[in-house]
């Protein structure tokens, strides 16, 4: 199969370049970008004027629902939301039932991911047996099999001395450790910032202090053993200027946000909308213009669409008592665009923090356009229009707190390993 | 976002969730026409037809005595049907939704729900599910309000001092858990309450608690000074086993209301309570009993606030 994509705004971050060129593809790779190799005779076309040609998306937070969850969502559903999103790389954290703890669940998934023939997923190893924060996993045994890295999704890891040891062993191994900041103690009954809203709400808190104490933790600990953190899902002021210091000191971390709290605070909470019941919570306006901040500065690294597939069931409920999160994979790429258009980030920029940068963090060779590479690609119309509907998303999950709203930044097409495996359709 | 959907497009009042964002015309008007009712509450005859034929559903998922009690004999003065269901005991506990429930009561032709529940948000929940000829009435959502609770101590202010703009209110116990504390807070600031205080120590003021326009204050003979209005909270038996405090004792020796706290108020000063009381943990029967109390008399204005709020919705 031999595509010619041709009239396109080509950008990628990783390669720095933007700028109008085509691009030839041969045997699932990338043949040459510009100039059309000798004798190539195109079997498919695809005309991409006006539209930006760029790598498929990498996203570091994406729960599949599968194994254990399939009622709520399945693999099937939600890879075909993942490439309608235009992401062709995502990693999934080992917070399934069973969670991903031994070798012949992360193959399993790896074969039942292979055989939908879509985007490529990533799974992330457990780092305790049944994620109780007990008994070491297999972590080496588990690289083999394919996690391409470990963490404790969103279970605690309370007992500072076994946080230590998974870090020593990943270490042992290079594997690289992601961790969610986020003390037990301190937000065990909170379903809410504690702050202005929740006080006038009623609704129990999680402090800020929850994300930095554990964060602090996490970063001696670092210091302490020399492992390669990636610090998931930040949420407060503090947290950003805590991995700013880390980096400058030369610590290995990295860290990422959620798309959706690049655009919300608790504010958006309202009367209790429980689409905005997330984990980490929506915190103060002053929290999300410091992520924003962090973001642009490249303190944050990466933007994750911490999807979070929920059924209608589980949302329909008081605030406290619906399920935490939100779909998010049909949304990353117009949240992203939305934020590079509000503190004017160049274009090439933005898509670096969910191409370049979330795929330095998987190591997996991903996300970036050259020659004899993967063609793994998402051709999007920047000025496309469309509404956030139960409808026009295909994941099983509709529940975001952007349903109703207009977005811009239509994804038109998907290409992995030289296929094409989403097409927009006309309207 | 989701907006708080109590008010409808004419400007009447379709629910009853939350004193937040009433309008203080609204407050009077509710309170005015309670006024009107304290009338037929002390006649012969305790009975007006305004609501004959409507079936008003008590849905308390969290039990209660006394609210649910003043609500049914507002009701039954009103001539409306009175289904009192207490769900904690039965459809909860088989695994039915909240939804779910008041489904299977709006399909017995309920014209307004009266509804209790141990979440924050249930009571708008509910608003946002029902069909647009069902009224709901709060009756207590988790700490978040209580809105008619504190209708009946406006109601209560009123009478005893009647002008709102010149007084000094303070709010004493638990706050952090309190949902009358939160709608009190609402209609004292909004009745146009010059100066609204907190006192309690720090673990039970929720955090940014001045947002909601009120000082804190944690020393009761500071916090007392020349106040018109105490606001007693309940304070629960379990918040004893937490961290939240160390013994009742001790949270008696510093924030229970004795004459010796109370003498350092104003002298024509009232003293009120949601009830039910804790005698000896934070209020001292001498003072529950005593000359400035106004606590029985609250419960005798709250059916007739509850009535004026049941034939408002009603008439809207």
């Amino acid at each position: 199969m031999k595509i010619h994509i041709k009239n396109g705004r080509l950008i990628d971050p990783a390669n720095n370049q933007d700028r109008h060129a085509d691009l030839f593809i041969a045997a699932g790779k990338v043949v040459s970008i510009g100039e059309e190799p000798l004798g190539f005779h195109a079997n498919q076309e695809i005309d991409a004027q006006g539209l930006v040609v760029c790598p498929g998306f990498v996203d570091l937070a994406a729960r599949l629902r599968e194994p254990g969850y399939e009622y709520r969502a399945t693999l099937e559903s939600e890879m075909g939301a993942a490439i309608a999103g235009g992401i062709t790389s995502l990693a999934c954290p080992p917070d399934t039932d069973p969670p991903l703890d031994e070798p012949g669940l992360v193959e399993m998934l790896k074969y039942r991911a292979k055989s939908l023939n879509q985007a490529h997923v990533f799974p992330v190893g457990a780092l305790t047996l049944g994620l109780s924060g007990e008994t070491l996993t297999e972590m080496a045994e588990l690289r083999d099999a394919g996690c391409v890295a470990f963490s404790h999704a969103e279970r605690p890891l309370d007992n500072a001395l076994v946080l230590m040891r998974v870090m020593q062993y990943a270490a042992t191994f290079d594997l690289s450790v992601w961790l969610r900041a986020q003390d037990a103690s301190l937000s065990r009954i909170g379903v809410a910032h504690e702050g202005e809203v929740a006080t006038r709400l009623g609704l129990p808190g999680i402090p800020a202090c929850a994300e930095t104490i554990a964060l602090s933790r996490i970063l001696q600990l670092a210091k302490e053993t020399g492992a390669r953190i990636h610090v998931c899902r930040i949420s407060s002021s503090e947290s950003v200027e805590m991995i700013r210091e880390a980096k400058k000191q030369g610590l290995a971390v990295t860290c990422d946000i959620s798309a959706n709290h690049i655009h919300l605070s608790e504010m958006d909470i309202g009367f209790f909308d429980s689409n905005c019941h997330l984990i980490p919570p929506l915190r103060s306006l002053r929290d999300r213009d410091a992520l924003r901040r962090g973001l642009k500065e490249g303190v944050i690294d990466a933007v994750c669409s911490d999807h979070t597939p929920v059924d209608d069931d589980a949302k329909l409920l008081p605030f406290a008592e619906a399920e935490p999160g939100a779909t998010g994979l049909e949304l990353l790429l117009p949240l992203v665009l939305k934020w590079a258009e509000e503190d004017k980030v160049p274009l090439i920029d933005a898509l670096s923090r969910i191409t370049r940068h979330p795929a330095r963090i998987l190591d997996a060779g991903c996300g970036h356009l050259a020659r004899g590479h993967a063609a793994d690609l998402c051709i999007f119309d920047p000025q496309g229009y469309w509404k956030v509907e139960p409808k026009s998303l295909k994941s099983q999950g509709k529940n975001t707190p952007f349903i109703g709203f207009e977005m811009k930044g239509r994804v038109i097409c998907t290409l992995v390993g030289g296929h094409v495996v989403y097409r927009a359709n006309h309207s | 976002m989701q907006n708080n959907r109590q008010i409808n497009k004419s400007g009447e009042l379709q629910h009853l969730l939350t004193i937040e964002g009433l309008p203080v015309s609204m407050l009077h008007h509710i309170l005015d026409t309670a006024e009107s009712f304290v009338g037929v509450t002390e006649r012969e005859v305790k009975k007006v037809p305004l609501l004959r034929g409507k079936a008003i559903f008590n849905l308390f998922f969290e039990p209660s005595t006394r609210t649910r009690t003043t609500f049914e004999i507002a009701a039954k003065r009103l001539s409306a049907d009175v289904i009192n269901l207490n769900i904690s005991a039965s459809s909860q506990s088989k695994g039915e939704t909240l939804l779910d429930t008041v489904n299977n009561l709006s399909a017995m032709h309920a014209d307004m729900f009266i509804v209790r529940h141990a979440q924050s948000g249930a009571a708008h929940l509910i608003a946002r599910h029902v069909a647009p000829e069902i009224h709901v009435i709060n009756a207590g959502d988790g700490r978040h309000a209580h809105p008619t609770q504190a209708l009946l101590d406006m109601y209560t202010i009123r009478h005893f001092k009647r002008d709102f703009h010149e007084l000094r209110v303070a709010i004493i116990g638990d706050v952090m858990h309190s949902r009358v504390a939160r709608s009190q807070i609402h209609a004292l600031t909004t009745l146009g309450v010059p100066e609204v205080r907190v006192i309690a120590p720090k673990t039970l003021l929720p955090k940014g608690v001045e947002h909601l326009g009120v000082h804190a204050y944690h020393d009761m003979s500071k916090g007392l000074k020349d106040v018109d209005v105490l606001l007693m909270l309940r304070l629960q038996n379990e918040r004893m086993q937490g961290a939240l405090l160390p013994s009742a004792q001790e949270y008696f020796k510093y924030y229970g209301l004795t004459p010796e706290k109370l003498a350092l108020a104003r002298p024509d000063a009232i003293v009120m309570h949601p009830g039910p009381m804790n005698r000896g943990i934070e209020i001292d029967s001498s003072v529950a009993d005593g000359p400035q109390s106004v606590i029985l008399p609250q419960v005798t204005f709250g059916i007739a606030v509850r009535m004026a709020v049941m034939s408002i919705l009603a008439g809207s």
